[in-house]
């Protein structure tokens, strides 16, 4: 019997040459490599070589095996290589720089502002609470020491309903149910709608927002309004706040103040936005009137506290540069879809 | 109101000071100080000159050519001003001269050379008046500068009124120095008074018929006036604080309302022989002495004499008793009215004047004399023949109660947090007028009369009396120690906040926000009603001041203006409306969230399902309960007849949404697809949470059945569900709907496809067919068949 290793690797040699994809490579390996393949055919003559041969025989068709898995490997890797070479060179360059559509909601920049402001509040322990828009004279004014007649009340102009109530003119008017709510200490800030029935311009809404905020406790003192004012408002504006604080009439505080801050655009070096005083009037405050905590049902004598407002409707102008305040409730979508960044 | 540095330095020796810095101060201290104006600073090289002769202009019928004595010499002018005249005393302004209107050369005018300009009143920036050349009044040597003769040079800063609301000492400049002298720790002068001399027996009688209205009423006849124009430096300083000068007497009047506050009025004396203040029984037309007819009404508080009107009180005199051309002797009134009545007047007739606008202040009433007796000393100053021909009439009707306030320092420390000195106390509350006992441990202190009428009342005034000049900037900052508490947000802001991030997040609507009322005229583009509900009595435009009791018109208008925004867009608001009246009759105010979807590119079934889709996702995030819907007649004919549905939770309605009436969709875009939806958040606020019901995937493979669900007009998804609904997590781990198709004959044919599956075991078709035929029987019984 006689084993031809030559003649089978001249017939692998054949077959190779005509193998053009990874799929017949494999059929290449099954009929040489493969349990019934050629190479165990070889093997399963070696039974019939004679002995003295048995292991020259046997050592030249592993040789080959060995040649065989060894090119066949080497081919079937070139193979994927060029396949994949192919799929690379089939597939166009993307264009990551063509607009997608991103179809996004938006949020109201009062929403926005409001959010903001609140989570500094929270951060800092105080109770957000909600209060109603149309509320009573009492609430609005009576309970904040502003008596029928008082000057304060020609100050704001009232929208007032048929039902003998009215739409709250600020967000004051929730001091004494806070008040009467949680007693003393306190420290809570209500956020809401407020109306002033004034005609609309650029600057001018007859619908806005406020947040109000109050902190009552023991010895609560000028010296603690200053510093949370401060401290608050460095944090609302992200930067190192100065502020100042000028007498102030508000009714419902004594002594009430004027805050101005620091102007934000120019440093407080003079610019057109804070018209070259280098300040920027933001918000009343104020120790609490004695006569607004009596009617909270609060001891006088315990307690002392401060209120402030922020404006919202102001902040988020300022924040976001808007020029016209009527944008705000005008349901714009060319406006109002722009706020679609958190 | 504007105030004269060199008004405020007659009163306070400010010599030395930086008046540009005590101002600022003022501002942090006192009140707000909106702008500072440098008087004078224009005007330079102007001199006393003498007119030495007059010639008439050959070629000019207005213009003079003058000679003009300067002291050094003497220089041509040409001049335009009528009121030239041989010997006269003018201001010169000569080649190298500064004024408001420009610099000064030497000029051509008409032919002839000028050197320089006579100067008329306005030119200088003393007044607006431009009829002739101002006259110096002074005797001085000819050439002296100007400014030296008269207060030109000024700093004049004006106040906000507004930051003036509580204070009604602040309206005088008197007042004013007294802040500045406590600002600087220097004495307050006192006031230069008249003595009321008099030996006859005249009186003018006062009659007072409303005491509730009259504080006070003083007046004094004065007679021999023979001066009719006031001095230049007074007018000047009138000029300087905004107010023109008119006459003398009327220009004193003014002069001391400016300088203390207190309005005065002068009335002809001969058109005064008795006053009675009082209201009028009825309505009537007076001419008020801006030539004006006001109607006076019982409400009015009105001087007469005798029964002739002759002033509405605190507010204007009447054009027949003021004071003319030769007007020789003088009623003057100086009282204090109710600061109320008169700012209802005021605002009932529109007007609003210098006097009526202090009045409503709140007057101190012991300035009234203090005027009368001021008053006494400029008229004799200046018009020596004036003597006082009556007595002193004062009808003092209502006197403040004098005030005591005590605290101690432990009070000012604990108010402030920081450590003010006793000391410090004192003086600053003795320079503000305020009567201070220390007795080293309390304070007892006496609120002066000037600021006891409302501003001052209690501590906490007094706590800001010290405060606001010890200075704000000066204090120590510190935060405080308050025990901490952990806080809870409401469901409502938590629920609120999810649905604004899911609306937005996941569904792309925009929040946008609207007014609380109803806006008729974009309504009615609609074809929308105004609804009945609680009115605003008193709004601008009428047709909007119906409160809303439903969001829903709102969004509609919104989507109407927004149509050229885009194609598909949807947009939501979470805001308060009004639910009509309580029991008790105060508004039923609810917040709601509507949202709206509008699509040019979507059927409308297509918009509607996903609106339902939103409705349910809110339900599923926030509540974890599916909503229940039922379709419902509308409650409005805006809405669609067939598709108006009610959106249920826990066996009640929390919501509703709606496609529109083909009428009303007409009006807004009959090309789109517009729904809306509106859910009563107090109602989605009671929806219980559930709990998140886990149960372990079954490791055995399942059997799906799909049943091909026939249904007929009328029939909802929602009644095939109750035959399998027993069976659901009992038997059927999932029910989905594969596909939804119209039949021939006005049918849809429903696929939904039910996983049937087991815990334990592999189920066999034998053990899933019995429930099988159950739900095809349950299916038959609610008119439902199932397709081959």
């Amino acid at each position: 019997m006689q084993i031809n290793t030559e003649e089978l690797r001249r017939q692998f040699d054949e077959r190779l040459a005509e193998i053009k994809s990874s799929t017949e490579i494999d059929s290449l390996r099954v009929d040489f490599l493969g349990k019934k393949g050629k190479i165990s055919a070889l093997m399963a003559e070696l039974k019939n070589v004679a002995a003295e041969q048995k292991k020259e025989v046997g050592q030249m068709i592993n040789d080959l095996k060995q040649s065989i898995e060894k090119t066949i490997t080497e081919k079937a890797e070139e193979l994927v290589r060029l396949e994949e070479q192919k799929k690379i060179d089939s597939v166009e360059a993307y264009d990551a720089t063509l607009p997608t559509s991103l179809d996004l909601g938006s949020y109201h920049p009062i929403t926005l502002i409001q959010r903001e402001v609140q989570d500094i509040f929270t951060s800092m322990g105080f109770i957000v609470e909600n209060y109603s828009e149309v509320v009573d004279d009492y609430h609005c004014f009576e309970a904040l020491n502003i008596p029928k007649h008082h000057p304060a009340r020609d100050m704001q102009d009232t929208y007032y309903l048929d039902n003998g109530q009215l739409l709250k003119t600020h967000t004051s008017a929730a001091q004494n149910y806070i008040m009467r709510k949680y007693g003393a200490p306190v420290r809570a800030i209500f956020p809401g709608r407020c109306f002033r029935n004034e005609s609309t311009d650029a600057c001018h809404e007859n619908t806005f927002f406020q947040l109000e905020g109050i902190m009552i406790d023991e010895d609560i003192s000028i010296s603690n309004l200053i510093y949370f004012m401060k401290t608050m408002l460095s944090e609302v504006f992200k930067q190192d706040i100065t502020v100042r604080l000028r007498p102030g009439f508000f009714p419902f505080v004594e002594p009430g103040f004027e805050l101005d801050i620091s102007c934000t655009i120019c440093g407080g070096k003079g610019c057109p936005s804070c018209k070259n005083s280098g300040w920027l009037e933001l918000c009343p405050c104020g120790m609490i009137h004695p006569n607004v905590l009596k009617a909270g049902g609060i001891d006088t004598e315990k307690y002392t506290g401060f209120a402030f407002g922020l404006g919202l409707t102001r902040l988020a102008m300022m924040k976001y540069g808007i020029k016209d305040i009527r944008m705000l409730n005008s349901g714009n979508l060319k406006a109002l879809s722009q706020f679609s960044d958190k | 109101m504007l105030v004269s540095m060199n008004w405020i330095n007659d009163y306070v020796d400010l010599n030395g000071e930086n008046i540009e810095e005590l101002i600022h101060r003022f501002t942090l201290s006192t009140a707000e100080v909106e702008d500072i104006y440098f008087k004078g600073k224009d005007v330079s090289g102007v001199i006393v000159a003498q007119i030495v002769s007059v010639e008439n202009h050959p070629n000019s019928k207005k213009l003079h050519l003058l000679k003009v004595d300067t002291g050094s010499e003497v220089l041509d002018i040409v001049c335009g001003a009528p009121n030239v005249a041989v010997g006269q005393k003018v201001a010169l302004a000569t080649a190298g001269a500064h004024v408001p209107a420009g610099d000064i050369s030497v000029a051509t005018v008409a032919g002839y050379t000028s050197y320089g300009m006579c100067c008329a009143a306005d030119e200088l920036g003393l007044s607006d008046d431009h009829t002739g050349l101002m006259e110096i009044d002074v005797d001085c040597p000819l050439g002296t500068d100007i400014k030296k003769v008269y207060p030109i040079d000024d700093i004049v800063f004006e106040v906000d009124n507004k930051s003036l609301t509580n204070r009604p000492d602040l309206w005088g400049h008197y007042g004013i120095a007294r802040e500045f002298a406590a600002l600087t720790g220097k004495e307050l002068k006192p006031l230069d008074l008249g003595e009321i001399i008099y030996d006859g027996d005249k009186l003018i009688p006062v009659t007072v018929s409303r005491e509730d209205l009259v504080y006070r009423y003083s007046c004094l006849e004065m007679s021999g006036i023979s001066k009719n124009v006031s001095p230049l430096s007074m007018r000047i300083r009138l000029y300087y604080c905004g107010m023109r000068g008119i006459n003398l007497l009327a220009d004193l009047t003014n002069y001391i309302m400016l300088e203390l506050g207190q309005p005065t009025h002068a009335f002809d004396a001969r058109k005064i022989s008795e006053i009675k203040i009082g209201t009028p029984d009825g309505q009537f037309g007076f001419k008020t002495l801006d030539d004006t007819e006001r109607t006076i009404t019982p409400d009015t508080l009105m001087i007469y004499n005798g029964d002739i009107p002759v002033a509405i009180a605190g507010i204007m005199g009447g054009l027949d008793s003021e004071i003319i051309g030769d007007t020789d002797s003088v009623v003057l009134e100086s009282a204090n009215f109710d600061g109320i009545s008169v700012r209802k007047t005021s605002s009932r007739l529109g007007l609003r004047t210098d006097a009526s606008m202090r009045y409503e202040k709140i007057l101190d009433p012991e300035l009234t004399i203090l005027a009368v007796k001021r008053f006494v000393r400029l008229l004799t100053a200046i018009d020596p023949g004036a003597k006082i021909t009556s007595k002193l009439n004062d009808v003092y009707v209502k006197h403040y109660p004098e005030l005591t306030i005590s605290f101690d320092k432990k009070y000012v420390d604990r108010y402030t947090g920081i450590d003010i000195s006793n000391e410090q106390i004192v003086r600053t509350l003795s320079l503000l007028g305020f009567g201070v006992d220390f007795d080293g441990n309390g304070f007892s202190v006496r609120v002066p009369s000037w600021r006891a009428t409302k501003d001052v009342t209690i501590k906490a005034d007094i706590i800001e009396e010290i405060t606001r000049i010890y200075g704000y900037d000066n204090f120590e900052i510190k935060t405080t120690d308050s025990l901490l508490k952990p806080v809870r947000a409401s469901a409502e802001r938590t629920e609120t906040n999810a649905i604004k991030d899911i609306l937005v997040q996941r569904f792309s609507m925009h929040e946008v926000h609207s007014y609380i009322w109803q806006d008729g005229k974009k309504y009615k583009k609609l074809g929308i009603d105004v609804e009945d509900n609680v009115r605003i009595l008193n709004i601008a435009t009428p047709e909007n001041g119906t409160l809303r009791r439903s969001m829903l018109p709102t969004m509609l208008t919104f989507v109407s203006e927004n149509k050229g925004y885009g194609t598909d867009y949807s947009i939501f608001e979470i805001a308060r409306i009004i639910d009509g009246t309580k029991d008790n009759g105060e508004c039923n105010e609810r917040p709601s969230l509507s949202f709206a979807s509008y699509s040019k590119t979507k059927d409308e079934k297509t918009v509607f399902l996903g609106v339902v889709n939103t409705i349910r996702t809110l339900f599923r995030e926030i509540k974890h309960v599916e909503p229940s819907f039922e379709n419902v007649a509308p409650k409005y004919n805006w809405q669609h007849p067939k598709n108006t549905v009610a959106v249920k939770a826990d066996g009640k309605t929390v919501g509703v949404l709606c496609t529109l009436h083909p009428s009303n969709l007409a009006k807004l875009d009959k090309a789109a697809a517009v729904v809306v939806c509106e859910i009563f958040i107090d109602d989605f606020n009671t929806v219980g949470v559930s709990n998140i019901h886990y149960s372990e995937p079954s490791k055995f493979p399942g059997i799906d059945i799909d049943f091909s669900l026939v249904m007929g007009d009328g029939k909802s998804f929602a009644d095939g569900e109750k035959a399998w609904a027993g069976y659901v997590g009992n038997g059927i781990s999932s029910v989905s709907v594969i596909d939804v198709f119209a039949l021939a004959d006005g049918q849809r044919s429903v696929t939904v496809r039910l996983s049937f599956s087991s815990d334990d075991r592999t189920l066999s078709m034998e053990e899933v067919q019995p429930k099988v035929d159950k739900i095809i029987s349950a299916l038959a019984e609610n008119g439902i068949t199932i397709r081959a």
